[in-house]
Parts: structure tokens; sequence; C-alpha cells
């Protein structure tokens, strides 16, 4: 975690959820990036967020990409977000003894089924070798993980419309990682809603 | 001799005690002659302790992270800095920044890490915050009383050798310290660079601590003698700038100072992300004027 830097938050919302990363890839002390997304999509209702060790966030990324391919595939609909969540759990956890050093996080709203017409927005985050945590509120991870907590207990509130939690997780991300020195150079956030997936980078601090 | 007597024998005899040591200190100790804290009337530091252990330098190294042989221990002292001075035709430019870290956790962003010793002497921190402000604080004493006995100020050689002895008595036992001391005096502009384990150097340019090697970066591109006051300090604040963005450790606030032949001169507080911005619209602005030239080639491609 501490070899690269990088953190991921997300947050519930009303009818949405938001997932948002800063932007930093580094060796130790030094910054080698401002571009390194650690936030990737599923589908357009499921993102979800890797940060730790950078080749571990490739690797795991793709294996993901491959399992969920073929999970579409297979089933002919797409993966809910608790699925997903299971997916990443067991992938995880295969390698209980030799871990990846990565601590996901999940945020996603689930389609209407006929057995569940009015799902309800969904985060969920796992240490490195798979343990499940599904938080009412937010989710943290990362190097600034510590500061992320702290910020959000603070700011987030229930039912937060769309464009306040835009504005909750961005603030919640920028002051986290402001007090990290392996975090920020950069941050972007994606706000999901059952209609679309707003993308936004933020002007952070570079130093 | 009854019971009642042994039992008031003692304490008598202690009170007698104490009335002898008062008798046999210096009247002096009383008044200004006294000295301060732990200070000694020469001025001297006396009951700075020290472990009581066989060998107060291995304690130290095993539980303190400063020496790199045991970077887990519990006691982690604040690293992390970026600081450089550099002599040039118009005197001293000396520019730092304001990070403070405990491991990666920012503890502050607005630290002074240019000690203001006199009024034509700085020092810069590098290393433990409180290692440098004492020491250096301590420094300005010794130079004022240096002042009062000889009537003429200290020479920044004379004083960076006070400091380099003083860490030199201490040496092996932790103290962790980078630093630049800065001045003018009856020989011209001057730095001296003096750390913890004794060093101590006179140059042109400095750049210490985590971000030192960006700093230098900037520096040695830009340097030169005969630079005017204004394009010395761009290139002190341009050079923080570049050692913020990379370093982890270091950022927030640039600090900037400017010694000349009548003492040193506090510029400005700049802060590090905002002049980052800026020079990255400059350079965008520069690129897009270079641009037209190679744009046509581009088109028959």
């Amino acid at each position: 975690m501490e070899l690269n830097g990088g953190s991921v938050v997300a947050m519930i919302g009303k009818g949405c959820v938001a997932i948002a990363s800063d932007l930093r890839l580094g060796n130790q002390s030094v910054g080698v990036a401002s571009n390194f997304e650690k936030v990737f999509p599923v589908n357009d209702k499921l993102y979800y967020g890797i940060p730790g060790l950078a080749s571990d966030v490739y690797t795991l990324r793709e294996h993901l990409r491959f399992r969920v391919n073929m999970y579409r595939m297979k089933e002919e609909r797409e993966i809910t977000p608790k699925t997903f969540t299971h997916l990443v759990s067991s992938t995880l956890y295969e390698k209980r003894f030799g871990p990846f050093f990565v601590e996901p996080v999940v945020a996603g709203i689930p389609s209407p089924t006929p057995l569940d017409p009015n799902p309800q927005p969904f985060i969920s985050t796992m240490d490195t070798i798979g343990c499940i945590t599904t938080p009412k509120d937010f989710a943290v991870a990362g190097t600034a993980a510590d500061k992320l907590y702290g910020v959000a207990e603070g700011l987030w509130e229930p039912d937060l419309e769309p464009e306040d939690l835009f504005e909750t997780v961005s603030q919640t991300l920028l002051n986290a990682v402001d007090r990290d020195a392996l975090s920020g150079w950069g941050a972007v956030v994606h706000i999901i809603t059952p209609e679309k997936v707003i993308t936004r980078t933020l002007r952070a601090r570079m130093d | 001799m009854n019971s009642v007597l042994t039992q008031i024998q003692p304490a008598a005899s202690r009170l007698h005690q104490e009335e002898d040591e008062f008798a046999n200190s210096d009247p002096a100790a009383w008044g200004s002659m006294g000295g301060f804290g732990n200070l000694a009337r020469n001025g001297a530091i006396q009951g700075m302790s020290i472990p009581r252990v066989q060998d107060p330098t291995a304690f130290l190294d095993m539980h303190t992270d400063n020496m790199s042989s045991n970077p887990e221990a519990k006691i982690k002292i604040a690293h992390g800095t970026t600081t450089l001075a550099f002599k040039f035709k118009g005197g001293v430019i000396v520019a730092v920044d304001s990070r403070a870290t405990a491991g990666s956790y920012v503890a502050s962003g607005t630290v002074k890490k240019v000690i203001e010793i006199n009024k034509f002497l700085l020092g810069t921190m590098a290393g433990g915050a409180a290692d440098c402000q004492y020491w250096e604080t301590y420094l300005g004493m010794q130079c004022r009383l240096y002042e009062l006995r000889n009537k003429e100020r200290i020479s920044v050689a004379a004083a960076s050798k006070i400091l380099s002895n003083i860490v030199y008595q201490y040496k092996g036992m932790g103290l962790s310290m980078g630093t630049m001391v800065c001045g003018w005096d009856k020989t011209g502009p001057c730095i001296f660079y003096v750390d913890d384990d004794g060093q101590r150097l006179k140059g042109d340019l400095f750049s210490v601590g985590s971000g030192s090697t960006f700093a230098y970066g900037v520096l040695d591109q830009g340097y030169r003698w005969d630079l005017t006051d204004e394009e010395a300090q761009e290139l002190g604040r341009r050079s923080i700038v570049a050692a913020g963005h990379r370093d982890a450790y270091s950022g927030n606030t640039v600090n900037l100072y400017h010694v000349r032949e009548n003492g040193w001169e506090f510029i400005n507080n700049y802060d590090v992300n905002e002049l980052w911005y800026e020079y990255e619209i400059k350079k965008k602005a520069d690129r897009e004027a270079a641009a037209p030239a190679a744009s046509p080639m581009a088109v028959e491609a």
C-alpha cells in the first residue's frame, strides 16, 4: 500500500452512489504519475475502486474483467453489486497465503427485478484477503483511509441528492488526501444514478 | 537519650545541611548572573539528560528511527523537507517549504523552517524540527554573547562552528539536523552547511532534505552568479515548487528570504499549489507559442 500510495472513497446517497479516487502513482516519496485511475466500471450501474500495489491493481482489474465477461455470457444478464462483491472477495481469498496488496471498494445500484422491484444503492469494501463489509453510509480504503474516515464521519449525512453527494464526496476526498503524503495529485469522482453516470475530474493540490 | 530526642535529631541535622548548601553557593547565582533554566552562568548547557545505560548511543540507536539501523523503532522523528540557499551577486537567497510529516501523515503545512538567529543570520531546518529549533535558538544566544564580549558581530564561519561543535559533542546520540547557516559578515555573503554528524561545509549553493534532489535539478539549471535580485528570488521559489510537487514529504507553502549587506529580509510566503498551476499555465502558453512553426510539418505528414 505504501509503495505506490493512493486512496478510494465511496458514499451512499438518495437513490444514488458515489465513488472517487485520487490519481497519484508514486514510488515511495517520489510522485511518478498523476493520471493513475483506481476506479473502473463493471457496467453503467456498477463501479469498483482498487487502491494498493499498482501491479496488483492491473492484475486484479484484468482478472475481474475476464470473470465478469464469463458471467455475462453464461448468465446472459449483468452482474449485481452484491454478486460482484462476492466474486471479488473469493478471488482475493484464493490468494489467502500470498495476497493481492489491494483493498477494493465496490459501489453500484442494482437493477430492479420482479423479486426486488425497488433495490437500494449498494457499497461494500474488503480487506486484502476478501473479508466483506457492507456499510450503510460510506466506505474508505487506501493510504489515506484513516483521514477519509475522519472527514467522512463529519461531512456525510443520509439521503443526499446526486449533486449534494458529489460535493460531499469531493470535499471528503480532497481534504483527506491533503493530509496524506502518499495520496493526491489529482482526483476523479463518479456519481452513479439509475439514469446515468456523471464523471468529473477535480482540481486538486499538486504537492 | 530518650526516643523523642532521637526523632528530632535527624530533622535538625538535615536543616543544618540545607543551610550549609546556601552558605556555600555563590550569592550571584540568585541574580542576573544565575543563568537561566538549564543554562549555567557561562551559558553552557547543564543537565541535558542522557539515558542512564551502559552505552547511550546504542540505546538511542535501538529506540529511535533516526539512524537507519532500526527504521521500525517506536519513537519516530519528523522527517521530509526541502530547503535551499545560494549565494549570488545580490546576496543570499534562502527558500524552504513548510510541510511537516510524521510517517505519511501531513502533520502541518505551516511550519517555519527558517530560523531567524539574529538580524544578520538565518538557519534552515531539515531533519528533527525540535533539534534544529532548539540548537539554532541557542546559537542565537551564543552569537549575542559574542557580540557583547567582543563589541563586534560574529562571522558566519564562527557562528556555524559553534553549532557544528555542539552537534559533534552529541554525535551518535540521535540528533537529527541538516542545516544551512546563512548570513552576511565582514567577508560578504556566506553559507555554511552543518549537519548532525558534525560535517561543516562552506559553499555557494546547497539544498537539504528529502526534496533536495528535485530542487538541485532546477537550481543547477538556472543558477548564475550574476542573477538579478528578481531572477534569484524566482529561482529559489521555482526550485521549492518543483520539489514540493515531486516529493511527497515536501510542499504546502514556500518561505522566501533574501540576505543583503544590511541584514535579512523576509520576502513572502507563497502557496506551492497556486504557484504550480501558474507555472503550468505559463508552460502551456510557451508550448502554444512555439507550436505554429511545427504545425505545417504535421499537416504534411
